[in-house]
């Protein structure tokens, strides 16, 4: 039996090499991915571009300007001398914030004036909601700040409720170290499922499906003859993107390395086995592209707590997460990852995920029969 | 033209007899909206908070109520030691702690600064930044409310939103929805096209026929952008009808830049099957190309204007970004095609360039 296995195996290898621009594609493009999406993956909101109106020109409205100039959340792109031209920022996008500052406020806050003149006007673009609320919340803080500087001013004590926060396991709140290890997760599920999923029914298409079934193959030898070649490319794979994320991006390794290759490994028997399954249900490789696209990878991406908070969706829609094993990958490599916590720990996604594999391969071992 | 044609219905005969193929492109896009709009969103509420109120007195309790009252938090725990608090958040049963300590409510009545403290699980950072958002507007209001009395002339602020006034994520992510969908989609339906008949020979076949490269581009192209605006219409239907996402532009406009857009898509498609040698190449290429770019450096979730300038430079030859640009400036500002030219031109560019490469790599053979 581990003749017949190793005979595949070595079969698949020579096909991989007679096709080097795959192998190419396997080797050089995750580590690429891996850099660029590293940059990309922030959520941090900073420079956000504002337009500032300052109607009054007083020493303390330019004060307060110079208070946003000097923040490094904001950047300003304009200080434009009427509110209308910020109708114009806004529509272009060139500007996420506009905020008017009324004449005569710097009286105002002497007391000189009516209470309407104190008011800060921040026109904010809602298109990206996200973005926006955060950026209106630093607003919010900033002038806060600026508040408590004139009470201090005026030797008040400003006194009431402060509030110390402690952010656990990223105190930085440092969204790549958060999306780092999340992207590791997505990237060798994109690689290797879809890898996989033309394995058998490549075969199939150009006819040697039928030479492989008269052969003395169990179903079981081809599903792990196929498997095992695979898991070897999906296996260096890790390790070149593990190495990206933490001596390039320098993300925080805290957890057991050992732990964290064995987790990778239960995983990717779960994304070559779905391969291997969507490649024993389709007839044409168009099919098992769809298929693995549709049905698997966009679900996975977007259901699995990847960026979508879990808790936000609606119960139903929770229920089905817990189909997806990618969503026990995330949990445990950010365990790992982030909170250096250890198997006594993650036991349970340990065991989902290792369930899943071997259900998977079981499927697609009991489908590749039937065709046979 | 007339030859152009005869591959159109040849590639529309081949997608007609594989009606699940056909279906799937149709149908299943504005499927996936539905569920994905249901599914996704930003909006983060009832974040699980554990209290440890080590003062017990009324004060302390009023503030326990301003974070509930705020609905932003849910108060799911009571703790008593520190432990509790490692275990709970170790767990993932809390995103947020109170610690109120021992002399709360003396310094609250002396007017001193009572400090409270607040811990948050940062392991998500996106949704940790936006509770500690919400725990120091709570805060804040509570110092107000306890500190009431002292009127003193400062800033107040009044923030208005435009175009999304209640922020609700929906609207936000709903165009990236439509433009990740349909990139998809379309290379997806594309990608293999060519390296088909290259591996089942029947491109020697073609090559013997009596039409230019131009054409036969033409005529693969044609089919798929039928079948993906009719789809990419479908998925905007679904999305005003299911998600309330306005439409502030004209359809008109809206139809003219998804068109561009998708002729780019499709490009992207071909040329990735002009590039490949065997299908499994073309599945790799064009996941590479189309999935992960599409989803990360487009803009559909990830701000562009936070990525570093290097990478803002490299989204530029992402079409996604400028869809959504487009998209957005349609139908959520109400802007017409003159305002948003330079999108919409650099999408013609895209197109242009995938589908003029394309027909000079296939020439070259």
């Amino acid at each position: 039996m581990i003749r017949r296995i190793r005979t595949l195996i070595v079969k698949e290898f020579l096909e991989l090499r007679q096709t080097p621009r795959l192998f190419g594609l396997l080797l050089v493009a995750p580590i690429l991915q891996m850099t660029l999406l590293g940059y990309a993956a922030t959520t941090d909101v900073e420079h956000v571009p504002i337009v500032i109106v300052d109607g009054d020109r007083s020493p303390t409205s330019r004060a307060l300007v110079e208070r946003f100039a000097a923040s490094k959340n904001f950047s300003i792109v304009e200080e434009a001398g009427s509110p209308a031209a910020i109708d114009d920022s806004l529509a272009h996008g060139r500007a996420w914030l506009g905020i008017v500052i009324p004449h005569g406020m710097g009286d105002a806050l002497m007391g000189h004036g009516p209470d309407s003149d104190r008011v800060v006007q921040v026109l904010a673009d809602g298109t990206d909601s996200n973005s926006s609320g955060v950026a209106l919340a630093y607003v919010s803080g900033l002038i806060s700040e600026f508040n408590i500087g004139l009470l201090i001013d005026r030797g008040r004590r400003p006194g009431a409720v402060d509030g110390r926060v402690r952010v656990w396991f990223n105190p930085e709140l440092e969204s790549r170290d958060f999306m780092l290890p999340g992207v590791l997760a997505l990237l060798l599920l994109v690689v290797t499922a879809s890898l996989s999923s033309m394995a058998i029914v490549r075969e199939r298409e150009l006819g040697t499906l039928e030479q492989l079934n008269v052969t003395p193959l169990g179903r079981w030898e081809l599903i792990l003859g196929k498997l095992l070649p695979y898991a070897l490319v999906g296996f260096v794979d890790v390790f070149l993107v593990l190495a990206v994320v933490v001596f390039w991006f320098q993300v925080p390794l805290r957890g057991s390395v050992p732990l964290l290759l064995g987790a990778s490994l239960i995983y990717l028997v779960c994304t070559l086995g779905l391969g291997l399954f969507v490649s024993t249900i389709s007839s044409t490789q168009q099919q098992a592209m769809m298929t693995s696209t549709f049905f698997f990878l966009m679900p996975m991406v977007y259901l699995s707590g990847f960026i979508f908070p879990i808790e936000n969706m609606p119960r139903v829609i929770q229920w089905v997460t817990t189909l997806i094993p990618l969503r026990y990958f995330l949990v445990i490599v950010r365990g790992i990852f982030l909170k250096g916590v250890g198997f006594q720990v993650l036991w349970p996604q340990f065991a989902a995920l290792a369930a899943w594999g071997l259900a998977v391969l079981s499927l697609a071992a009991f489908r590749s029969h039937k065709r046979a | 033209m007339r030859r152009a044609w005869a591959v159109t219905v040849k590639e529309l005969r081949q997608i007609a007899r594989d009606r699940r193929t056909l279906l799937i492109l149709l149908f299943l896009p504005a499927f996936f909206l539905f569920l994905y709009g249901y599914a996704l969103n930003f909006d983060i509420r009832h974040v699980s908070l554990a209290v440890e109120d080590r003062d017990g007195s009324a004060e302390s309790r009023q503030l326990i109520a301003s974070f509930v009252r705020s609905t932003y938090f849910d108060q799911v725990a009571s703790v008593r030691s520190d432990a509790e608090i490692n275990d709970l958040i170790n767990h993932g049963r809390v995103r947020a702690v109170l610690v109120i300590p021992e002399d709360f409510s003396r310094r609250v009545r002396d007017r001193d600064v009572a400090t409270v403290q607040v811990i948050l699980n940062g392991d998500d950072s996106t949704t940790a930044t936006t509770v500690l958002g919400y725990a120091n507007a709570v805060l804040l209001e509570a110092s107000a409310e306890f500190g009431a009395g002292a009127e003193t002339p400062i800033i107040r602020v009044e923030p208005r939103v435009w175009y999304n006034p209640e922020l609700r994520s929906t609207l936000f992510l709903i165009p990236g929805l439509i433009a990740f969908i349909s990139m998809i989609t379309a290379v997806v339906s594309t990608a293999l096209s060519i390296v088909r008949e290259k591996e089942a020979g029947t491109m020697e076949q073609v090559r013997m026929a009596p039409i230019s490269t131009l054409a036969f581009i033409a005529g693969k192209t044609a089919p798929y952008l039928i079948i993906s605006q009719i789809s990419g219409t479908l998925v905007i239907l679904a999305s005003m009808v299911l998600f309330d996402l306005p439409l502030r532009g004209t359809w008109l406009d809206l139809s003219i830049v998804l068109a561009v857009f998708l002729l780019g898509a499709l490009g992207t498609g071909i040329l990735v099957s002009t590039a490949a040698d065997t299908q499994q190449v073309a599945l790799q290429a064009a996941m590479l190309v189309a999935f992960l770019p599409t989803f990360m450096l487009s803009g559909f979730i990830f701000p562009v204007a936070s990525m570093p300038v290097v990478l803002q430079y490299i989204t530029t030859v992402v079409p996604a970004k400028y869809f959504l640009t487009a998209l957005r400036g349609v139908v959520l500002k109400g802007l017409g095609l003159g305002a948003l030219w330079q999108p919409i031109g650099a999408l013609a560019i895209y197109a242009a360039a995938t589908l003029g490469l394309s027909t000079a790599r296939l020439a070259r053979r």
